[in-house]
């Protein structure tokens, strides 16, 4: 599975939503699956499917799946 | 909004610019009058907002003017209010999330409505101005509470407080049952795992001395956590009744599980994210996103420093209801400005309880027999 592939099911196991739904668009509570609980599972399998620590800033500011990838690049998660 | 300023941006887009510039800057070390200087400017923003999209607020204060000079001119509104009136500065449609403080029995709750934007605003603050403390990494958690405060169906103070923290906690652990009993099993295996590696611990004063501390005494149980950092806020209310002081508070703990790293704060449902955080000093601190102004509690004249007090709370972070400025019924006193020993600049200051005859009320006096 590629980066991109890890990501999506990394979003859909957390937040318990479609693969489909799983755009760069998706935003942090705006839909009722991705909640401040939730965003906290989101993180938790994040960190572990791409082995990273993610720092107070940056869960605070990853507020849609497009951020998220700007933030794992940050620990050299590419996603291509 | 409609109005545009001279500068070509509307109100809310100004407000933005200023808030996020503030957000960046360094919580604490901007003097009180460089400090003031940034503020004022979005305190007029808020009154002006509030006082087209209030009906309360506007009815109070349509003919106050805006404050020109001084951060103490603001009008504000008293505490009490968020019980009695639906305070809001938005649109059904526009509203998230209420936010319910301690409602007991026959107790009247307040309520704060919550929109998206002043709701990430509420837990970004929060999470600037703890990282000035506890630094920005997260840390395994040991919540003192019970995991069903998350699951009720109001959002309470105490699940917004819970929440807000757990921004800084990983794998977190509650340390109490469904019925508010330790949960022995549970803490005990958070203590071997992470004897000597930094943990943080949060909980409601009240909470941590009466279902933490006094079980693990009555169970004649310690446990070793000396990296700990713990963070604890809600009030001394229902602890200076059993003669239970912050200094008291910090050698048990320190006894019991070896914490040598103990943060309380001071902050109000009704703002939440500005919160007020204890120094090594002892000395509570306004971070750069809020101040206070003590008032004489007959004349609610603003007071000078020294003098004792109803404190006044302002944030600059809530649109989504008029809650910028609020007349608490706390006392305290300002001890001092910009020159705190542990070097925080802007003012610090101590509550000294409440005033009496006030309803008795406190994020962590929630459903309690001491």
């Amino acid at each position: 599975m590629d980066n991109l592939q890890t990501l999506k099911q990394a979003f859909t196991t957390a937040l318990g939503i479609d693969a489909a739904a799983v755009t760069d668009e998706l935003t942090y509570n705006t839909i009722p699956e991705w909640d401040s609980t939730a965003h906290m599972i989101l993180v938790a399998e994040l960190e572990n499917v791409f082995d990273v620590m993610l720092d107070t800033d940056d869960i605070i500011d990853m507020s849609s799946v497009a951020q998220a990838k700007l933030i794992l690049q940050k620990y050299h998660v590419s996603f291509g | 909004m409609t109005t545009q300023s001279l500068s070509g941006r509307s109100p809310q887009e100004h407000y933005e610019t200023l808030y996020s510039a503030l957000l960046e800057a360094d919580m604490y070390n901007i003097a009180q009058a460089d400090k003031e200087a940034l503020l004022l400017p979005l305190f007029k923003l808020l009154h002006d907002w509030h006082l087209t999209r209030s009906v309360h607020y506007h009815r109070l204060f349509g003919h106050t003017e805006s404050p020109e000079e001084a951060l103490a001119e603001l009008p504000y509104l008293a505490v009490r209010l968020f019980k009695q009136l639906a305070l809001k500065s938005i649109s059904e449609d526009q509203l998230f999330r209420v936010l319910q403080s301690s409602g007991t029995t026959a107790q009247v709750p307040a309520r704060v409505f919550l929109d998206k934007d002043t709701s990430a605003r509420q837990s970004k603050a929060l999470v600037r101005i703890m990282q000035h403390f506890i630094g920005k990494q997260r840390l395994p958690m040991l919540i003192i509470d019970s995991p069903a405060v998350m699951d009720k169906s109001e959002f309470s103070a105490r699940a917004a407080g819970i929440q807000g923290m757990a921004f800084f906690g990983r794998k977190p652990v509650y340390a109490l049952n469904n019925d508010m009993s330790l949960n022995e099993e549970a803490i005990c295996a958070f203590a071997k795992q992470h004897n000597n590696t930094p943990v943080l611990l949060f909980g409601f004063t009240f909470m941590v001395w009466l279902h933490f501390v006094k079980a693990l005494q009555r169970r004649n149980l310690k446990i070793a956590l000396p990296k700990g950092v713990l963070v604890h806020s809600g009030g001394w209310k229902k602890l200076s009744e059993q003669q239970v002081d912050n200094s008291t508070f910090k050698q048990t703990l320190k006894s019991l599980c070896g914490l040598s790293h103990i943060y309380n704060f001071y902050g109000m449902a009704e703002q939440v994210g500005s919160v007020f955080v204890e120094c090594e000093a002892g000395h509570l601190h306004a971070p750069l996103l809020a101040d206070i102004v003590i008032r004489d509690p007959i004349s609610l004249a603003p007071l000078p420093i020294g003098k004792v007090g109803l404190i006044q709370v302002l944030s600059v972070i809530p649109t989504s209801y008029p809650g910028h400025s609020i007349l608490t019924e706390d006392k305290g006193q300002v001890l001092g400005v910009d020159d705190c020993s542990c070097g925080r600049k802007g003012q610090y200051f101590a509550v000294l309880g409440r005033l009496p005859k006030t309803e008795i009320r406190g994020c962590s006096d929630t459903g309690d027999k001491a």
